[in-house]
């Protein structure tokens, strides 16, 4: 199956019952499927055809509000497209899931990057970025659960045509195991109802409402507060999804090779499964060296990746995003995570595969080489590496 | 009961409207006219502050506050989710003033009414993006000083009512809070239609118009009585008058429309070729609305 | 906890309750104050009908009765009132 079929068979799997959703290339199979098993009657859910993205948040919101389960997917622009209100959906801490396939931005590219969702890294979203399609629909399945424990939106990010429109074996569970890993509490999650009226969203002008009474400024604390929690809870779903499914991804963080590595790759998305090859091309020649892969931008695994510093001599970040005049963002995280630790270890920045451009695991053993090189050097830091650009252009 | 009008309050007294608030009055009565089991939408617009301060609210029924483009997508997600769970007594309200209504809103109200989803559309129109300190908007009037069409706005009134009823949605219908039994029977019908329903709401308003806060209900007559504002409905594609607008067909029978423009102060600055350009204007409303009867 | 879901949820994000004076004491903003002429008043309501915040309500013998912890002083009442059974006068300081 495709990955953006299996993203549709988890919305199928988790019930979903209202989605809202905009086509967007290489999103398209994913509503088209979603349309396809709604009208033959095998999902039971309602289907808004909005006319825009913005809309399509704005819709999720609504029945969300309204105590549906929602499911929603977009790509590149129309992400951009409803940034405000993936604002509004954090903010109003409603448990709406989102499947992002990573496309690039700006004029016209449809291949993969990942500068769409990692711009939203601010919106108070949990972001995934996945690695094969098992795990597109495993993560689905599992963020219903998060998000709707933590009550805060998930975005799963799958990288487009990479993963989207390739076929991979996908295993699917039981049904009657996923109704009991995620139940719906429909009473629970409706908050406009008409027994006991309330009113979302209104004025919070900071200042006029009491003592004693969180004001704006705590209503967003409690939002980061519930966000840091998620780095304990992930643990404990993806365990109960493992009891139920077989299957377990672990935390925010999947170490590979790293036990004794000396250079660490760390990437996002497909670029991780594939950092395996070249990790064990060069351990098969005798170098030290891991990947880690980061299941999870939002919340950042901080810790985690602190915790490797204390034995790793160099990391190499590979960012397929950049944040102009700041750089990869994965990079520049990564550094800020490390500060005050003590040994501090090499961190190098490498920007690749913009707009598509491929990356293979050649590509990849060459940036672990030249982070070695830079070690041995014994330079404790470089300029970031635009990777792979035309040689005239350097 | 009070003039075959429910008691009970939905929008409770001491909320953030200005004194004398048309918008205000105007939602009282629908709400009155829609009961409890109504779930109202409020993008970025007048009423968004009227609701007063979190953690009060002045709105006595589930609201869902929401951001200013996306009225009409939100209230078509809570329509969505109360037809996935088979509730068919909850009427899904969106509350939109013209700003939202036909600029920023003005894609997601053609979606929504589109896909024919189940929900009514009122604008609240007070001619203005009055929330913000009175800017122009595409349902600002020919020759209304806004803050940004200070000698006065040169363009026509974007004419909403029509541009639904070419969607051909169930119901579309005009109305004025100084008719409040005519607003009520339209809301109350609109009520018990299946489908898209629009009305929109003419909301004098003291603050941004330049009249004193006595006047709305009087600046309201006025609007109706000159012809200026005409009150109808289309069902089905069936057009037809209601109120005294059923009486308003010749000229002769209307007040001068000077009387309407020079009793606010936003229409001062009006020169003799505005005010003919405005009966021009007028009398080509009534065109478009007779032929559809 | 000591909470149940529902009261955490309220308390973590922004749901504010329904109740009168959101906007505060509105009868504060008056400059004036509409006062009722019992002897003219006909009690036909329409006061009620027109008042934009819903601050008058059938009161003692089915006379309209103000609310003045919210009115606003707009007048509207008063200029409505054909009997002219309202009358507006200026607060006194």
């Amino acid at each position: 199956m495709t990955g953006n079929y299996s993203a549709a068979e988890a919305a199928r799997f988790a019930r979903v019952e209202v989605v809202a959703a905009y086509p967007i290339t290489p999103q398209t199979t994913i509503v088209e499927r979603l349309a396809k098993i709604i009208e033959e009657g095998k999902l039971k859910a309602r289907y808004v055809r909005v006319e825009s993205e913005h809309s399509a948040m704005a819709a999720c919101i609504g029945a969300s509000a309204a105590g549906a389960r929602v499911f929603t997917a977009t790509s590149s622009h129309g992400l951009l497209y409803m940034h405000e209100m993936l604002h509004w959906a954090s903010i109003m801490r409603l448990p709406v899931v989102m499947c992002v396939v990573n496309r690039a931005v700006g004029p016209w590219n449809i291949h993969v990057d990942h500068n769409d969702s990692v711009s939203q890294r601010d919106t108070g979203w949990i972001q995934f970025y996945v690695e094969d399609n098992q795990e597109i629909f495993d993560t689905i399945i599992q963020s219903y659960k998060i998000s709707e424990q933590a009550l805060l939106p998930s975005m799963i990010c799958m990288d487009g045509f990479v993963l989207s429109h390739t076929s991979q074996p996908l295993e699917l569970p039981c049904q009657e195991d996923i109704d009991q890993l995620i139940p719906h509490d429909q009473k629970g999650h409706m908050l406009l109802d008409v027994d006991s009226p309330m009113t979302l969203g209104s004025l919070n002008m900071d200042g006029t409402e009491g003592e004693g009474i969180p004001a704006y400024m705590e209503h967003r604390y409690f939002a980061d507060k519930a966000m840091e929690n998620i780095r304990q809870t992930l643990r404990t779903i993806d365990e109960e999804f493992r009891k139920k499914c077989g299957r377990s991804y672990g935390g925010l963080i999947q170490e590979y090779r790293c036990d004794d590595a000396e250079v660490v790759m760390v990437s996002m998305g497909t670029l991780a499964a594939q950092a395996k090859l070249a990790v064990d091309e060069l351990r098969n020649e005798g170098y030290k060296v891991g990947a880690v892969k980061l299941r999870v931008f939002r919340p950042f695994p901080a810790e985690e990746l602190r915790k490797l510093a204390e034995r790793v001599k160099a990391f190499a970040i590979v960012d397929r995003n950049v944040s102009y005049g700041s750089g990869g963002a994965a990079f520049t995280e990564t550094k800020a995570a490390l500060y005050g630790v003590k040994e501090q270890p090499l961190v190098l920045g490498f920007i690749v595969g913009l707009g598509g451009r491929d990356v293979t695991p050649s590509h990849q053993r060459t940036i672990f080489e030249q982070t070695a090189r830079v070690l041995e050097k014994g330079r404790t830091t470089e300029a970031e590496i635009w990777f792979n650009l035309k040689k005239e252009m350097q | 009961m009070i003039l075959g009008l429910p008691e009970e309050e939905l929008v409770l007294p001491g909320n953030s409207s200005c004194a004398g608030c048309g918008g205000t009055l105007a939602l009282r009565h629908t709400l009155k006219a829609l009961g409890k089991r109504t779930i109202i939408v409020v993008p970025a617009c007048c009423t968004s502050v009227i609701q007063g301060l979190y953690p009060n609210s002045a709105l006595n029924i589930p609201t869902l506050n929401t951001a200013f483009a996306s009225a009409a997508a939100a209230a078509s997600g809570v329509t969505a989710a109360l037809e996935a769970r088979q509730v068919d007594d909850i009427t899904v309200l969106a509350w939109a003033g013209d700003g939202g209504t036909a600029d920023i809103g003005i894609q997601a109200l053609s979606g929504a009414a589109e896909r024919e989803t189940n929900f009514l559309y009122i604008c609240y129109d007070n001619e203005a993006y009055m929330n913000t300190g009175i800017q122009r908007s595409g349902a600002t009037p020919y020759g209304m000083r806004t803050t940004t069409t200070p000698t006065g706005k040169r363009e026509h009134k974007k004419d909403l009512p029509m541009v639904m009823a070419a969607h051909e949605i169930e119901y579309v219908a005009t109305a004025c809070p100084s008719y409040p039994k005519d607003l009520h029977d339209k809301v109350k019908k609109a009520k018990n239609i299946k489908g898209t329903k629009y009305i929109h709401i003419l909301t004098p308003c003291p603050t941004g118009w330049l009249f004193d806060g006595s006047l709305t209900i009087e600046v309201g007559r006025k609007a109706v009585v000159s012809g200026s504002w005409i009150l109808f409905e289309i069902e089905k594609g069936e057009l037809e008058l209601t109120s005294v607008s059923k009486n308003l067909i010749d000229p002769e029978k209307r007040i001068p429309i000077e009387d309407y423009l020079k009793s606010q102060g936003r229409f001062d600055d009006l020169t003799e070729e505005d005010l003919v350009e405005i009966k021009k204007w007028t009398s080509h409303q009534w065109d478009k609305v007779l032929r559809l009867q | 906890m000591g909470k149940t879901a529902q009261e955490t949820r309220e308390q973590m994000t922004e749901y504010a309750k329904p109740s009168k004076g959101a906007g505060g004491k509105t009868g504060l903003w008056r400059t004036f104050k509409p006062v009722m002429i019992c002897e003219k008043c006909k009690k036909c309501m329409i006061c009620w009908q027109f008042c934009p915040e819903g601050a008058i309500s059938k009161g003692k013998d089915d006379y309209p009765e103000i609310d003045y912890t919210y009115c606003k002083g707009c007048g509207i009442c008063a200029h409505e009132c054909k009997p002219k059974g309202i009358e507006m006068r200026r607060e006194s300081d």
